[in-house]
């Protein structure tokens, strides 16, 4: 099987601050990490060519410092890395970069399937995987909690909804987003980490996986963030005081009768 | 002189802690009721390739010091001490393969070691041969290519589990001390078979089995180092446990330490936090001083024997300072978590059970002394 994995570096919190003048993340001095979903998709895929045989390609969009959660990835048993790095690719939406990545997915050439996280932690579109699958026209099955088969020609997902399960078949090539639940990502052992210290990261360029730069980064973005804001909270809560349970409980009846809740 | 690690120490040692925080720590107390060996956390630490660190990579270690074995050692004894006890009796099959091994034992034997493949143990104890391991009563007779070994071992740490054993025995019993010997010697060699699993005060998932021989035919190359040298096997071997000793004390330490500082800092009496009250502030800082101070000592100890350096002296030093401070440390945390901390809801009372152990195995806090008054006077009448 050859398997591509998307990987997407962000920042390693879950509060992520704004910059109130810019609107835009404050990522001084906030280490970053792979986003959380892309793992459970390196982990999958990674399984997957345990069971297979093949092999695995991360895919990474991002700044040159992105190169570090590639080697992780490598540690994770990634077997070949591709950063797509260009100055062209930066500020882009969701249009553009799943544009950028189909044409990296271009060049590798043929695969079995592409493994993308739901969504990114920072963004939090969830939009980017399904993206891809347009761009290069093959299904997509998004939400994937269990991989329950694979042929040579099929995948069977069970995919996690709002108010149950969905199990789908799908030819191949395919594209699968990832949950938390799909799998434990594993934490690789001494030795694959010192490898991957060493490994080799492709660097590739728009020009080199012929992207038209028009397409590309805040040129080739329709969506235009106006405004990013932390909400500022408006309603107060309320910690009802008094001296036993039973008073305090009496209290909190009156509240909810005023307010016509009871 | 430089305190500081280097940044791939650095790296090193907070993705281990990483490791451990989030697949030791959490699963601690559970390890411990469990009453059974931690086959789960075992599998982990092979899968992170934590039990060959000092190893070379030929031998599917990972090349690094003692210094490292030890900074891990005690990060994985903070994290679960059952666990950091394998990895301590680990090395103690390990380190004498290293040091005194030919080159095909150290194949057969020290690969399969440093990868975790298999767990090893080393025998010495004996029911009549404890603080004075010179008398152990064992016997391994020749016999043509091979040794035949009778006798008992007693207290063996990962006695049943492991696969690899280094057994001391007397090969010349009339000679006394200078007939004693080491082997290696495999599970599942006939005539090798095991004894009662002690129910101990703690460390209720760690086996201390007996190991029986009767007549257990052992082949020659199995030697280790020479015939009669096996005092010398026993020693080294014992100084580099001690290392291994001391920084399980300090990760013990370390975990009853902040379990005390974080329960003061929740905790209220007399309208305010505990923490707030002097008394507690003096335990506080005489904890955090004690144990600092037996870090140090062990990793000053590991240093020197990175460095090839003499480290006897200092390997006993901080092995009791250490278990001392262990004692004193987990003790105190108890006190300051009050009543609660005599409950078993509480990790606090099972580290202070825990933490007598180190006061007793591989030398106990006299024989110590003793090792330390010897040396230091060998040095003085030089
Ligand atoms: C949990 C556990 C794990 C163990 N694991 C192993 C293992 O993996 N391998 C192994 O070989 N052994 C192991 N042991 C055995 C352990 O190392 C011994 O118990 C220890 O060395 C003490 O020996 P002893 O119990 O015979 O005590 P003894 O030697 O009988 O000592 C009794 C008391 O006398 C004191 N004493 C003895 N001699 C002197 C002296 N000359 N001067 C002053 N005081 C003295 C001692 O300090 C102690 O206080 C283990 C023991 C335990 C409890």
């Amino acid at each position: 099987m050859r398997i591509i994995v998307c990987i997407k570096q962000v920042p390693d919190t879950t509060d992520v601050k704004i910059n109130p003048e810019t609107g835009t993340l404050i990522r001084d001095g906030v280490p970053s990490i792979i986003n959380p979903f892309d793992e459970n998709a390196i982990e999958a895929a990674v399984q997957l060519v345990e069971e297979h045989g093949g092999e695995v390609i991360g895919l990474c969009m991002g700044p040159p410092q992105a190169e570090q959660s590639l080697r992780e990835a490598v540690a994770m048993g990634v077997n070949r890395a591709v950063l797509l790095c260009d100055r062209a690719l930066a500020g882009g939406d969701t249009l553009a970069t799943s544009y950028s990545l189909a044409q990296a997915i271009s060049r590798i050439g043929d695969f079995d399937l592409i493994f993308c996280g739901k969504q990114a932690f920072d963004g939090d579109t969830g939009q980017v995987g399904p993206g891809l699958a347009e761009h290069l026209g093959i299904p997509q099955i998004t939400y994937a909690i269990e991989i329950e088969e694979v042929t040579d020609k099929e995948i069977q997902v069970r995919r996690l909804l709002a108010d149950g399960f969905e199990v789908v078949r799908a030819t191949l090539p395919c594209l699968i987003t990832a949950i938390k639940q799909l799998n434990e990502p594993r934490m690789p052992g001494l030795k694959n980490r010192i490898k991957a210290k060493k490994a080799e990261i492709e660097l590739w360029t728009c020009e080199s996986v012929s992207a038209q730069e028009s397409r590309c980064g805040l040129d080739g973005s329709p969506t235009n963030v106006i405004k990013t804001f932390t909400p500022t909270r408006q309603v107060e809560g309320e910690i009802i005081a008094g001296e036993t349970a039973e008073e305090k409980a009496g209290t909190l009846i009156d509240k909810l009768r005023d307010a016509q809740v009871l | 002189m430089d305190f500081a690690f280097t940044e791939d120490q650095q790296e090193l040692f907070e993705y281990v802690k990483e490791f451990c925080d989030e697949k030791l720590k959490p699963f601690a107390d559970e390890t411990d009721r469990a009453h059974e060996y931690p086959w789960d956390k075992v599998a982990l630490m092979r899968e992170m390739d934590l039990f060959g660190i000092p190893i070379a990579e030929q031998y599917g270690g990972m090349e690094l010091g003692f210094l490292e074995w030890a900074v891990i050692g005690e990060l994985v004894s903070a994290g679960c001490t059952t666990t950091g006890a394998v990895y301590g009796a680990h090395m103690l099959a390990e380190y004498p393969i290293m040091y005194f091994g030919t080159e095909e034992q150290k194949e057969k034997y020290l690969t399969p070691l440093a990868t975790g493949e298999s767990i090893g143990a080393f025998g010495l104890t004996e029911p009549m041969a404890g603080s004075d391991a010179g008398s152990v009563r064992m016997t391994a007779i020749r016999d043509g290519d091979e040794y035949v070994l009778n006798g008992t071992k007693i207290f063996i740490t990962n006695g049943g589990d492991a696969e690899i054993y280094i057994i001391i025995a007397n090969a010349r019993p009339d000679r006394g001390m200078r007939g004693v010997t080491a082997f290696i010697v495999e599970k599942g060699m006939e005539g090798f078979e095991f004894g009662k699993d002690e129910e101990k005060m703690a460390f209720k998932s760690l086996s201390n089995r007996e190991l029986i021989f009767n007549d257990c035919r052992v082949p020659a190359e199995n030697l280790l180092h020479k015939e009669g040298r096996g005092f010398q096997v026993t020693m080294e071997t014992l100084r580099v446990g001690r290392i291994g000793m001391a920084i399980g004390a300090v990760g013990l330490a370390q975990v009853a330490y902040e379990a005390a500082v974080e329960y003061s800092l929740t905790r209220e009496q007399f309208g305010e936090r505990i923490a707030n009250f002097q008394m507690i502030q003096y335990h506080l800082a005489n904890m955090a001083t004690e144990l600092e101070a037996g870090r140090l000592l062990t990793y000053r100890a590991a240093w020197l024997k990175d460095q090839g350096l003499e480290f006897e002296k200092e390997a006993a030093m901080a092995k009791v300072k250490t278990s001392e401070v262990c004692g004193y440390v987990t003790s105190k945390a108890v006190q300051i978590h009050g009543g609660y901390g005599y409950c078993c809801d509480y990790p606090v009372e099972r580290y202070m059970r825990e933490a007598k152990l180190f006061e007793i195995v591989e030398g106990t806090s006299e024989i110590q002394r003793l090792v330390i008054a010897n040396q230091l006077l060998k040095e003085a009448r030089k």
